[in-house]
């Protein structure tokens, strides 16, 4: 498989055009970050295009129950994809980006080179690319799955995926970023663009092995009374950074944003959000939840931004943090920046140990201490995922939770 | 025949003594009712029990049948017996009942496949509505849910000894009236040995109390029958507080008896 003309143009234009310049963990965005232990002449970018379906990708598709469409991809490359022949028929597309409907224009349409240097890489070295396509009207009523596997050591994947959702369609998508135990960099750009009265529910699931290094950037734009509801779970890397940039760019539009994150080991985990509301009547809900263990780190930073046409605006961000060992660190720093007065705006930060008042009430009734604190661990992020878009990823992320905490996080 | 067994319990708070030295026997099926003014140690005493961090032991003892209490992490004084009813039930978010008790009974080694049945069957018992048992711990519940919520906690565990902590705050009649029938039944049914810790006497119209003992200042100053209890709606507090109460209280003939001698 050769890539297109436009693309290898596209390519080289991003080679040609860009320094590539780390960026300093001096900038506000990179603070407390490790992007000064990114060294990119460590890892080989993959060019050859893997093959065939790794049993865990199988597995995982197995328990995520009925699905309109499936997508493995593998050290970047699309092995296998699969769509219900009903919405083919009407013009959904699941697979390889290259081949879909309108490629040339999907590609970049939400973040042409992404929010930072990472997202150019992304342009330059991406290998195949999923794209989701949606037309106006259509509603997928099963899930559709994306698997994104790495199983090459050594390797810097960059993962694209675009998910465009026409006027007044409806879809789920799980994209769950996996891994074998491997050491490898990824660097996944992932664009959702969401048409007038549109409604996209986004469920991420970050979940590679512990030697994995990813940053990663998700970008979206929500036109009028559009609904976007975007979840992660972020669980596995050694550093796995997440930056959300919601766009708000039609009256009415509404992003939804969550996650749940559990640092354990030395992980870190890194999120940054953006909520941007560039247009009257717009809403979006954060809540962000996580809790670290061990050694590892977690940093939550957020930025509300209401342009002064954005009147009638409501914008809410919350982040908890639960800190389980005395060794574990949390760092949460939300920002508002507002330019009208016709605003309902809040934002809620939170760091601290889980509650003993809590623990006492359990073990009152005969629950052991380290189980009772389990419970209220497991229990602190029931909130957000009993809205996680793909309903049968939830018992794998809970598993993986659980895993986590038999592993013990107290010190 | 078990019994509570409290003796010279002494104990602190940030430093400052609030037991002075508590004895008390409560044996199986008795009900027991300890009332007092505020300030004078109820909840403190309720806490001690049950281990509550933040309170420090300074001396005495509380064993069940033998048991030595005060060593034991608060689960365990759980598997030995002792329930407590709290006050101010904690809300725990993302818990649900089921788990908790299922939990509960495991870890003691009991069955905890009953739950189900057994928590549907007292939760009617005691006028909870079933939807509210799929709602995390105490979440969103109103005050009387709350209490019922405890009693109907104590009856599916059927511990040796309950405290309730002022079961009597914070509900209506109606869930006062079937809270206290409930323990009341369960002195019988399961030989449950009750301590009462109240200000008010209305709990006992319903709990019958065989010992009523009055706490001040951090220890037991007066222990009698039932008739301590009318006695003290009679004329409050005042006798037991006088120590510490502010002069112009007891000039006032209008003084309220229950108002708070430290406020």
């Amino acid at each position: 498989m050769s890539s297109p003309q436009w693309l290898v143009d596209r390519r080289s234009a991003a080679v040609q055009t860009d320094q590539f310049a780390m960026p300093s963990s001096e900038e506000e965005v990179w603070r407390y970050s490790r992007v000064a232990d990114v060294d990119l002449s460590q890892w080989a970018i993959v060019s050859d295009r893997s093959e065939g379906v790794p049993a865990e990708a199988s597995a995982l598709l197995e328990s995520l129950g009925q699905l309109s469409g499936a997508v493995v991809v593998r050290n970047g490359a699309v092995v296998a994809s699969r769509l219900d022949d009903a919405l083919s028929a009407k013009g959904v597309y699941v697979g390889s980006l290259v081949d879909g409907p309108d490629a040339q224009n999907s590609l970049g349409v939400v973040a042409d080179g992404g929010p930072d240097v990472f997202g150019r890489l992304n342009d330059a070295n991406f290998l195949d690319g999923v794209l989701v396509h949606v037309p106006a009207g259509v509603t997928v009523e099963s899930p559709i799955a994306i698997i994104d596997w790495i199983d090459i050591g050594g390797s810097a994947v960059y993962p694209r995926l675009v998910i465009r959702v026409g006027a007044d369609a409806d879809v789920r998508v799980l994209d769950w970023h996996g891994s074998a135990d491997v050491a490898a960099f990824v660097s996944p750009l992932v664009e959702l663009d969401v048409d007038r009265a549109g409604r996209l529910s986004y469920g991420n699931v970050q979940l590679r092995g512990p030697r994995v290094w990813q940053i990663a950037s998700q970008v979206s734009r929500v036109l009028n009374d559009g609904t976007l509801t975007a979840s992660h779970a972020g669980l596995g890397c050694d550093y796995g950074r997440m930056r959300t940039d919601c766009e708000l760019l039609g009256r009415g539009a509404t992003g939804n944003l969550s996650a749940v994150y559990f640092g354990t080991g030395s992980q870190t985990l890194d999120f940054r959000t953006f909520q941007h509301h560039a247009a009257p009547d717009t809403n979006s809900n954060l809540l962000f939840k996580g809790a670290v263990g061990g050694q590892s780190r977690s940093i939550y930073t957020g930025l509300i931004r209401v342009e002064k046409d954005a009147r009638g605006t409501n914008a809410f961000q919350t982040n908890r943090n639960l800190k389980l060992s005395d060794t574990a660190w949390a760092e949460s720093v939300p920002n508002l920046e507002i330019e009208t007065n016709d605003v309902k705006c809040s934002h809620a930060s939170t760091v601290g140990p889980v509650d003993e008042e809590q623990v006492f009430y359990l073990e009152s009734r005969g629950v052991p201490t380290e189980i009772a604190e389990r419970l209220i661990v497991a229990g602190f992020f029931d909130e957000v995922l009993e809205e996680f878009p793909v309903a049968t990823a939830v018992p794998l992320i809970a598993a993986a939770i659980d895993e986590r905490l038999d592993a013990g996080v107290n010190s | 025949m078990g019994e509570l067994r409290i003796q010279g319990l002494t104990a602190e708070v940030a430093g400052r003594q609030i037991l002075n030295g508590v004895d008390l026997v409560v044996k199986s099926g008795e009900v027991h009712a300890v009332m007092g003014p505020n300030g004078a140690g109820k909840s403190t005493l309720s806490h001690v029990l049950m281990g509550k961090p933040g309170y420090t032991v300074t001396g005495g003892s509380v064993t069940i049948d033998g048991v030595d209490l005060l060593s034991l992490p608060t689960y365990e004084r759980a598997k030995a017996g002792l329930f407590l009813a709290m006050q101010y039930p904690v809300e725990v978010p993302g818990v649900s009942l089921e788990e908790l008790l299922t939990e509960a009974l495991s870890a003691q080694g009991r069955d905890a496949s009953v739950v189900h049945t057994t928590v549907a069957a007292e939760a009617e018992r005691i006028g909870l509505a079933t939807r509210l048992l799929d709602r995390p711990v105490n979440v969103d519940l109103s005050g009387g849910e709350k209490k019922r919520n405890e009693t109907m906690q104590l009856a599916v565990l059927r511990p040796k000894f309950a405290i309730l902590d002022e079961l009597d705050s914070g509900l209506d009649v109606d869930a006062l009236r079937a809270c206290s029938r409930r323990v009341e039944a369960a002195t019988t049914e399961f030989d449950l040995g009750v301590l009462a810790i109240t200000h008010y006497s209305r709990l006992l119209e319903e709990l019958k109390p065989d010992v009523v003992h009055i706490l001040a200042q951090g220890r037991i100053v007066s222990s009698g029958g039932p008739e301590l209890a009318d006695e003290l709606e009679r004329t409050g507090y005042a006798e037991w507080v006088e120590e510490e109460a502010p002069a112009t209280a007891a000039a006032d003939p209008f003084a309220d008896p229950f108002a708070d001698p430290f406020a």
